[in-house]
C-alpha cells in the first residue's frame, strides 16, 4: 500500500486500541443524561425532591425555569390554540438550546425512546439479522408536516395521542396503563423490520429537532479526515451514517470538514469508536484545520490541509 | 475543469429531453406518493383522535378548563397540573384509559377536587389549557351535581341524612334543603336537597360523601345536564316584573281557587 505522509511523520505507530473508557465515552455520557433527565423528574414524586415539575413535555424546574417541547407546542398551535407565555417562553428556551447544541441531540442525550430503537438495534446486530425495509430518508419530514396537518383537522394535537416519545416519558413518570404496548411496538419494528427505522426515518419528532439541527452551532467535525484509513468503523457505529461522508471525504462541493446535516444526533459515538481520533466536536462558524501534519490518502488531501511540501512512502520500506 | 475544447469530439448529442422528463416525472410521482401518504396518514391521525375524543360522564376535569374541546386543543399533556395538585385528586389519563391520554381527570367518587383557595393547578398550566382568569375556586365549572335517584336518596325517605349538604363547600347555597310534606307518615317533613346550578362547581364532595353504596347525588358534565329553554320561550311572570306591570293593559286576572285565596283582584 502506498500511503503519503507529510513531513515528520515516521513516528511511532498509534497504539493499536485505546482505552475502553475512552472508546465508549460519549455513548457513556449519553446514557447518563437519559437516565439522569428521567432520575429527575421521578426525585419529585419518589422521594419528595422536587427539583423538576411535570415531563419532558412541558416543565418547570426550582419553580422558577419553564421548558417546554417546542414541537408538541407547535401542534397546540396548529391545533388552533394561542399558546400562553410561560409556554412560548418554554418552547423558546429550549428552541435557543437546541439550535446551540444540535437539534437532535435531543434524540440523542434526552429521548428515552432512544434506549428502546438502541437495545433493538443492539439485539438486531447481534443476531445478525438483516437490517430490513429502508423507508425513504425524507419520510419523516412528510410526516412531520402529517401530524401538524392532523392538528389542524382535528383541532387538538393528535398526534399526541400516539406518540411513542411522549408517551413514554410520560409513562415513566405518571404510571404506563397499556403504553409498554406502544414501546415495545416500535421496538420490534426496529428488531424485525426495519433496523433503525423508527428514529432514522419515521419518527416526526426526530424530523422536527432535525430541521432546528440544519443550522445548530454545535457540529461533529472530521478534523483530522487525513488520518482516516477507511475502516468504516465509524459508518458502522453512526445511527445516521449518511452525514458522515461528506465531512469525512470532502464530497461535498465546499469540502467542509463539518458534518452539516440536521439529522445527525451529535451522539459521539463516531467520536468514540474511531481509533484513528479523526472525529471531534467544533462550532459551526470556527475554522476547522487539522492540528497537526498527519497522514494523508492523496497529495490533494495534504495540499488542502495547508502543506506544500509532501513525502510519499512510495517506494521506502514502511 | 477546463471548458470543452473543439478538439475532442463532442459526444452524440445525448436525449437530454427524454432523461430529463424521465427523471422529472420521476421526481413528480415521488412527491406525488410522498403527499399522497402524509396525507392518508394525517386524515387516518385525525379519524383517532376523534373517536379518541369522547369523555366517559364520570370522568372531570381540573377547575378552570372550559369546553371540553377548546381543552383538548390546548392541553399539551405534561402533568403539572397533576404534580401540584396537594391531594390524590387529579391523575393523569393513562394509555388504554377511555379518558384522552395523558389529559388530567379526575372522578368524584374516588378522590374530589378540594377547592384549594389558591388554585394550584390552573397556576400550574403552562398553555393556559386550565384558564388563568380564573382566580376564585367558587367560580370555578367542572360539573354538576345532580341528585339521580330519588329512589333511594335517605332524604326522600323523610330521614335526615344531609351528608351531601352538609359536605357542600357552598352549603345552602349550591345544596340547599327543601321542606315537603312527607305523605307517608303524615306528620313530617322531607327534606330534599336540592341542587343550585348557578352556584355548583362540580367539585364533588357531595357524590363523594354520599352514604349509599352507590351515590344517589352524582357530578355530571354541566353539557349532560342541564336543560336549555328555547330562545322564543317567554315565562310570563318574569316578563311581567321586567315590564313593571300586566304586559297587557285592562286584562282582568281572576281570583285563583285556593285555600285562603287572597282578594279577588289582588297582586302582590
Amino acid at each position: 500500500m502506498t500511503a503519503i505522509r507529510a513531513r515528520g511523520q515516521y513516528d511511532a505507530p498509534p497504539p493499536r486500541r485505546r482505552p475502553w473508557l475512552r472508546r465508549h465515552k460519549w455513548l457513556l455520557l449519553r446514557r447518563a443524561s437519559q437516565f439522569g433527565v428521567i432520575a429527575l423528574f421521578l426525585a419529585g414524586p419518589m422521594y419528595g425532591v422536587w427539583i423538576v415539575k411535570g415531563s419532558l413535555i412541558s416543565s418547570k424546574t426550582m419553580g422558577v425555569l419553564p421548558l417546554s417541547d417546542p414541537y408538541v407546542a407547535l401542534q397546540s398551535l396548529a391545533a388552533g390554540h394561542l399558546l400562553a407565555s410561560t409556554t412560548l417562553i418554554g418552547a423558546a428556551i429550549v428552541l435557543g438550546f437546541y439550535m446551540l447544541v444540535g437539534g437532535r441531540a435531543y434524540c440523542a442525550f434526552v429521548c428515552p425512546m432512544n434506549i428502546v430503537t438502541d437495545a433493538a438495534r443492539w439485539l438486531s446486530k447481534r443476531l445478525q439479522l438483516p437490517k430490513g425495509w429502508t423507508p425513504p430518508a425524507e419520510t419523516r419530514f412528510w410526516l412531520l408536516g402529517a401530524t401538524l396537518l392532523a392538528a389542524v383537522f382535528a383541532a387538538l394535537p393528535a398526534w399526541e395521542l400516539i406518540n411513542p416519545v411522549t408517551v413514554l416519558s410520560r409513562s415513566l413518570l405518571f404510571g404506563f396503563g397499556y403504553a409498554w404496548t406502544v414501546v415495545f411496538a416500535i421496538f420490534v419494528f426496529d428488531f424485525l423490520i426495519s433496523r433503525r427505522g423508527w428514529c432514522g426515518r419515521l419518527c416526526p419528532m426526530g424530523a422536527f429537532y432535525g430541521v432546528l439541527g440544519a443550522g445548530a452551532l454545535l457540529r461533529v467535525a472530521a478534523k483530522e479526515r487525513e488520518r482516516c484509513d477507511d475502516c468504516m468503523d465509524c459508518f458502522a457505529v453512526c445511527p445516521e451514517p449518511q452525514v458522515i461522508a461528506p465531512a469525512l471525504r470532502g464530497t461535498q462541493k465546499d469540502a467542509s470538514r463539518r458534518i452539516l446535516s440536521g439529522v445527525c444526533t451529535n451522539c459521539g459515538r463516531c467520536i468514540d469508536v474511531c481509533e484513528k481520533e479523526v472525529f471531534a466536536f467544533s462550532w459551526r462558524l470556527a475554522a476547522v484545520r487539522p492540528t497537526g501534519p498527519g497522514v494523508f490518502n492523496t497529495r490533494e488531501g495534504a495540499r488542502e490541509a495547508g502543506y506544500s511540501h509532501v513525502e510519499t512512502t512510495e517506494g521506502r520500506k514502511p | 475543469m477546463d471548458t470543452p475544447s473543439a478538439r475532442t469530439p463532442s459526444p452524440p448529442p445525448a436525449p437530454p429531453p427524454v432523461r430529463g422528463q424521465g427523471a422529472r416525472r420521476r421526481f413528480l410521482v415521488k412527491i406525488a406518493r410522498a403527499a399522497a401518504g402524509a396525507g392518508v396518514f394525517a386524515l387516518a391521525l385525525d379519524l383517532f383522535s376523534r373517536d379518541a375524543h369522547g369523555l366517559p360522564a364520570v370522568a372531570l376535569r381540573p377547575p378552570g378548563a372550559g369546553d371540553e374541546g377548546a381543552f383538548l386543543a390546548a392541553c399539551v399533556r405534561c402533568g403539572l397540573c397533576v404534580r401540584d395538585c396537594p391531594y390524590p385528586t387529579l391523575g393523569l389519563a393513562r394509555f388504554g384509559e377511555e379518558v384522552p391520554v395523558g389529559t388530567p381527570y379526575f372522578i368524584a367518587r374516588r378522590a374530589p377536587c378540594e377547592m384549594c383557595e389558591d388554585i394550584p393547578c390552573v397556576k400550574a398550566c403552562p398553555t393556559a389549557a386550565l384558564d388563568p382568569e380564573l382566580t376564585h375556586i367558587d367560580a370555578a365549572r367542572m360539573g354538576l351535581a345532580v341528585l339521580t335517584d330519588h329512589e333511594t336518596c335517605l332524604n326522600f325517605q323523610g330521614l335526615r341524612c344531609d351528608v351531601c349538604f352538609r359536605v357542600c363547600p357552598l352549603m345552602d347555597k349550591a345544596i340547599t334543603l327543601e321542606m315537603l310534606h312527607n305523605p307517608r307518615t303524615g306528620k313530617h317533613a322531607m327534606f330534599i336537597p336540592t341542587v343550585h346550578s348557578e352556584a355548583c362547581t362540580g367539585c364533588g364532595k357531595c357524590e363523594r360523601a354520599c352514604v349509599l353504596e352507590r351515590a344517589a347525588i352524582r357530578v355530571l358534565p354541566r353539557h349532560l345536564v342541564k336543560g336549555e329553554i328555547g330562545d322564543h320561550y317567554r315565562l310570563g311572570w318574569v316578563e311581567e316584573k321586567r315590564h313593571g306591570g300586566p304586559l297587557v293593559p285592562g286584562l282582568i286576572d281572576l281570583p285563583d281557587r285556593m285555600p285562603a285565596s287572597p282578594s279577588p283582584g289582588g297582586r302582590p
